[in-house]
């Protein structure tokens, strides 16, 4: 943001210093707009096409040479747009920013130097091969799954419990996201380090606070199901801002780890970072379930999901169970936070972003049960990634969403949900 | 008001005096005939009836220890829930299949075990609401007043004649939610009449109703059968079983097991074994 | 401070454009959520529906705009019936998630740049495609005096988006006191007892969603046309949380609810955005506290805050009697 800024200041000041000096439109002059396009193990890319349209709408092709470089000759002023043809890219190479295609380019004057524009490369889609290029995104499938679910348990079981269908929960992933880079950028601690204590903070102050202060006093004073839903939107919308306010709205690194090559196992591909993190995932996960299934504490919360007035009757201290439950959910939401800011960078908008595919997960598995929560998360991962094949990846989470009407449609209880009793 | 009112008794005793006491036996005049009726839940199986059949114009109990499955039967009955396997009519209709709301189109009316007063409606339009067949539910005509006009009237009139029968015409301005739990039963019952039922159908009319009001919901239910509408109805208490029933049906672990007159009923081994038996394990679910 | 300047400014917003708009949005989920008790968290994605029916068709396929309103209409009723058919036999939460998915869903095939031929990607659609509508104009004069300005543009949008707004009310008014009415907010306190009662639940929940959709529809137009541009982030998840904010500010399940939430909401946003403006611009607040960008941010976090507090504690709104509360509470 600020960056943008310095460059829009720039050019303006640029503009002023140079528009009256020297006339729009001089003749015989040109400049060259021109870039190179690199792979990400930096040898040039050659026949890469690109397309200029020119103010005044006409157009040029060219393609980059063997030294990877393009250019475009123009000889006049005003607003040029490039564009690159990603079909033209070679196997295995894809766009940094695959959403920016084009890129707009200003020409104040034609004695300026030539204009650089750069293209970014990274990991692209194997177009020479489906099933390498499938076998990959069922890998990345199941990284964005683990994540998913990670959060998918923890609204889940807060669900089962209080009845809340918690639209703020994606805040304590954000929480957990922007809680580590804050150790990490701004007080300078080591990624690790800052991880934990943001995780500790998460479910501090997001789990137990925020039950204790927020929704225990709510639960006291008989709030309906509705309202405290409508409570969460106002706290999440709240929450949310507060982050903007305090971290602005940059898409962040960590500082550590952030630029790490890729592994290349056969066909896959995966940062070590996003190993070990999406291992711990499934090990959260996997404690979880035994928890849920093996300990006291965790077959009591199953009992007051099933039904809290009977599981009360019974002797079960359900207010510390509810507890239980929030500081957990809150624990694997922030974990699922970290992983996605090691994988994407941490944004105040990244929690209230996936939400919507957790819930889609939730949904799917049917509303309240941890194991379908899990099995909807693996589902809506893999089919997020894998539906790239076929669609443009800018409308991946809509074919997440538009499959979870579908699916509603088909078998409205979810893939694992038990059929609800009436009277 | 008293004097039909052995009448009609007596003619459903009449014609249930021949019928033998075994559990699925056949009625001289059906209103109900329902056939391996199954509904499970995962692994549980709520409801088995092989064959059951319920007399017009009769007082019948569904009686049975918790967990026995007479609501679920209830529910199923009505479209409520839809069972794994069976078929059922009424008036020789089939209804396997058929949306509550159709159902109780049909005639065939139930209230709910836990009341469901409309608490942000008043009483007189919680009562209103129960008319069949208005002009002004369509979403066109209700912008235009003057079609439903009269019908609206007509309607307010019924509801204010059955408020005064069922005791609650001072209350008709206010919201239900003001009622009392009894009063809340009473506006369920009155509510369903003004469908204009031919059997109504009662679970648990009497749970949470405080003793005052009891004998005049009692006189209430006998009433409807003066009036010529079948009734059936689930219920604990056994006085009020003996006291208003003229056949009883129970009900344990999902399967019709006896029925017949009330005391004989009652004296029945099979009976007091399901009771008992089942006392020993209450399940808590259907409370 | 200039509070001249603060005053007139909250005064514009509340009887201005924005005001118009959320007040028709939330007219609509008045139906839905304050009569019907349908969880509609989709508003946004039928305002986009009707907004982009007119942008595309006057835009890109040159057709009438009278035309393209009742395309829109017709559009808006699509989206309910697609809404509606897997989720209004479910349980309240699922139509909550389906409509907020679907909202988004929208919001994102309208930004796609593989659709921007059609739909202008994120920049959205600009255009003179409301010249049809203002032709009729019959203000020469705009509005100029101490407190109210209006360019004769815009005040022929206000009048016209606040002659829809009471024309709709009168329509709400009408609707919910007739036993139509009366079927919708017995389906709100329980589906099941209504439907005992031989009405089809299903068929007047559908109704309600569709009629408070249409309504949406056209908050979308008003958007459209007095901005005369389309833009895919306007109609984010965030417009359906402030219309919900405004219904209950206002009093959900009360016909003039909306519109009183409405001016008032939009008053005060706009007041307690101004004053931290001027606070700032004059160094009553120091920078290094609240730079000029972060004022935007505080609308956001004023207005969770607000959805909050007011659910906790005036879920009747503020002009709701206490008696209404009590029976509130339990629902």
């Amino acid at each position: 943001m600020r960056r943008h800024l310095a460059r829009v200041l720039l050019a303006i000041v640029a503009s002023l210093w140079f528009l009256p000096a020297i006339p729009a439109h001089a003749e015989g002059e040109s400049v060259v707009i021109s870039g190179t396009m690199i792979d990400p193990n930096k040898s040039p890319i050659a026949n890469v096409e690109f397309t200029l349209t020119a103010p005044d709408g006409s157009t040029q092709t060219t393609l980059s040479g063997v030294d990877g470089v393009w250019q475009f000759e123009v000889s006049q002023t005003g607003g040029f747009i490039v564009e690159i043809n990603p079909e033209s890219l070679p196997s295995g190479v894809g766009l940094r920013e695959p959403d920016r295609l084009t890129r707009s380019v200003f020409v104040f004057n034609l004695n300026n130097n030539p204009a650089a524009v750069q293209y970014l490369t990274g990991e692209g889609p194997k177009r020479a091969s489906l099933g390498e290029r499938a076998l990959q995104l069922t890998l990345d499938g199941i990284v964005l799954g683990v994540t998913i679910g990670l959060a998918a348990v923890g609204l889940s079981l807060i669900f089962g419990t209080t009845g809340l269908t918690n639209f703020a929960h994606g805040e304590l992933i954000t929480l957990g996201g922007l809680g580590t880079y804050f150790f990490n950028a701004y007080v300078g601690l080591h990624l690790i380090p800052s991880a934990l204590i943001a995780l500790v903070l998460t479910l501090v102050i997001g789990g137990y606070a925020q039950d204790q202060f927020l929704w225990k006093p709510l639960r006291k004073r008989g709030s309906g199901l509705i309202a405290m839903m409508v409570i969460s939107i106002g706290f999440g919308l709240m929450v949310r801002y507060i982050f903007l306010f305090f971290f602005g709205g940059d898409r962040e690194q960590f500082l550590q780890y952030a630029g790490q090559a890729g592994l290349q196992f056969g066909p896959f591909s995966i940062t070590p970072k996003m190993i070990i993190a999406t291992i711990i995932g499934i090990i959260l996960i996997g404690l979880t379930i035994v928890w849920l299934t093996r300990s006291t504490l965790g077959k009591a919360s199953r009992a007051v999901s099933d039904n809290p007035a009977l599981a009360s009757a019974s002797g079960i201290d359900v207010e510390k169970i509810i507890m239980v439950v929030w500081i957990l959910g809150a624990f694997l939401a922030g974990f699922a936070g970290i992983m996605m800011g090691l994988n994407q960078g941490v944004q105040f908008i990244m929690g209230s972003d996936t939400l919507l595919l957790i819930f889609a997960a939730v949904t799917l598995g049917g509303l309240g049960t941890a194991y379908g929560a899990i099995v909807g998360s693996m589902v809506v991962g893999l089919f997020v990634q894998l539906s790239t094949l076929v669609i443009p990846s800018e409308l991946k989470y809509v074919g997440a969403l538009f499959v979870l009407i579908i699916i509603l449609l088909v078998k409205p209880q979810g893939i694992l949900g038990r059929q609800e009793r009436i009277g | 008001m008293h004097a039909p009112n052995t009448s009609q008794k007596e003619k459903a005793l009449a014609a249930l005096t021949n019928v033998p006491a075994t559990p699925g036996v056949a009625k001289p005049d059906p209103i109900i005939v329902a056939n391996n009726v199954v509904r499970q839940f995962g692994g549980l199986t709520a409801v088995n009836v092989e064959h059951v059949e319920i007399q017009r114009g009769a007082i019948t109990a569904l009686i049975g220890p918790n967990g026995a499955g007479k609501t679920t039967f209830f529910n199923l009955l009505t479209g409520f829930d839809k069972p794994n396997s069976g078929n059922w009519t009424f008036n020789g209709v089939e209804l396997a299949g058929v949306p509550p709301h159709k159902v109780a189109r049909m005639g065939m009316v139930r209230t709910f075990q836990l009341t469901k007063a409309l608490f942000r409606l008043s009483v007189m339009d919680n009562m209103r609401l129960g008319a069949k067949d208005q002009i002004g539910e369509g979403i066109i005509r209700s912008l235009l007043p003057f079609f439903w006009r009269n019908q609206e009237a007509e309607i307010t009139l019924r509801a204010e004649e059955l408020l005064r029968r069922f005791k609650l015409d001072a209350k008709k301005n206010d919201f239900a939610a003001a009622l009392s739990g009894g009063q809340r039963k009473l506006l369920e019952m009155a509510r369903a009449l003004m469908v204009e039922p031919e059997l109504v159908m009662l679970d648990e009319p009497m749970a949470g109703v405080n003793p005052a009001l009891t004998q005049s919901l009692l006189e209430h239910i006998k009433d409807l059968r003066e009036q010529g509408m079948t009734v059936l109805f689930v219920e604990h208490d056994m006085d009020m079983v003996r006291d208003i029933s003229d056949w009883v049906i129970v009900m344990a672990e999902g399967k019709v097991v006896a029925e017949g007159p009330p005391e004989s009923v009652m004296a029945n081994p099979a009976v007091i074994d399901a009771y008992l038996g089942a006392h020993h394990d209450l399940t808590l679910e259907e409370e | 401070m200039d509070f001249l300047f603060i005053f007139q400014q909250a005064i514009s917003a509340a009887i201005g454009v924005n005001a118009i708009i959320y007040a028709l949005a939330a007219i609509g989920l008045n139906m839905h959520f304050g009569y019907t008790g349908l969880l509609n968290f989709g508003q946004a994605g039928f305002l986009a529906v009707g907004a982009y029916t007119v942008a595309v068709l006057v835009v890109t396929f040159e057709v009438s705009i009278w035309l393209a309103f009742l395309a829109g209409i017709g559009m808006s009723i699509l989206l309910a019936l697609i809404l509606g058919i897997p989720t209004l036999r479910l349980r309240a939460d699922y139509l909550a998630i389906v409509t907020i998915a679907a909202a988004e869903i929208i919001r994102q095939v309208a930004r796609s740049v593989s659709l921007r031929e059609y739909f202008g990607g994120s920049d959205g659609i600009t255009g003179k495609f409301g010249a049809d509508f203002f032709a009729l104009n019959p203000f020469k004069a705009g509005l100029d005096t101490p407190i109210l300005r209006f360019t004769p543009n815009d005040l022929w949008v206000v009048l016209v988006g606040w002659l829809l707004v009471a024309i709709f009310v009168v329509l709400t008014w009408a609707i919910v006191r007739s036993p139509w009415g009366r079927v919708i907010k017995a389906i709100r306190e329980d589906e099941d007892a209504v439907r005992s009662l031989g009405k089809s639940v299903y068929l007047y929940k559908m109704q309600s969603l569709i009629l408070g959709g249409v309504v949406g529809s056209f908050a979308g137009f008003v958007y459209a046309i007095s901005r005369q541009s389309v833009q895919p982030d306007n109609y984010s998840t965030a417009l359906t949380f402030f219309a919900y904010t405004v219904l209950i500010l206002g009093g959900a399940a009360r016909v003039l609810g909306p519109v009183v939430g409405s001016i008032i909401f939009w008053f005060l946003l706009v007041f307690v955005e101004q004053i931290l403006r001027q606070a700032v611009a004059n160094d009553i607040i120091p920078n290094w506290l609240l730079n000029p960008n972060q004022v935007g941010q505080i609308r956001f976090i004023l207005v969770g805050l607000g959805l909050m507090l007011l659910m906790i504690y005036r879920p009747q709104g503020i002009f709701g009697d206490k008696k209404e509360l009590a029976l509130n509470a339990r629902a």
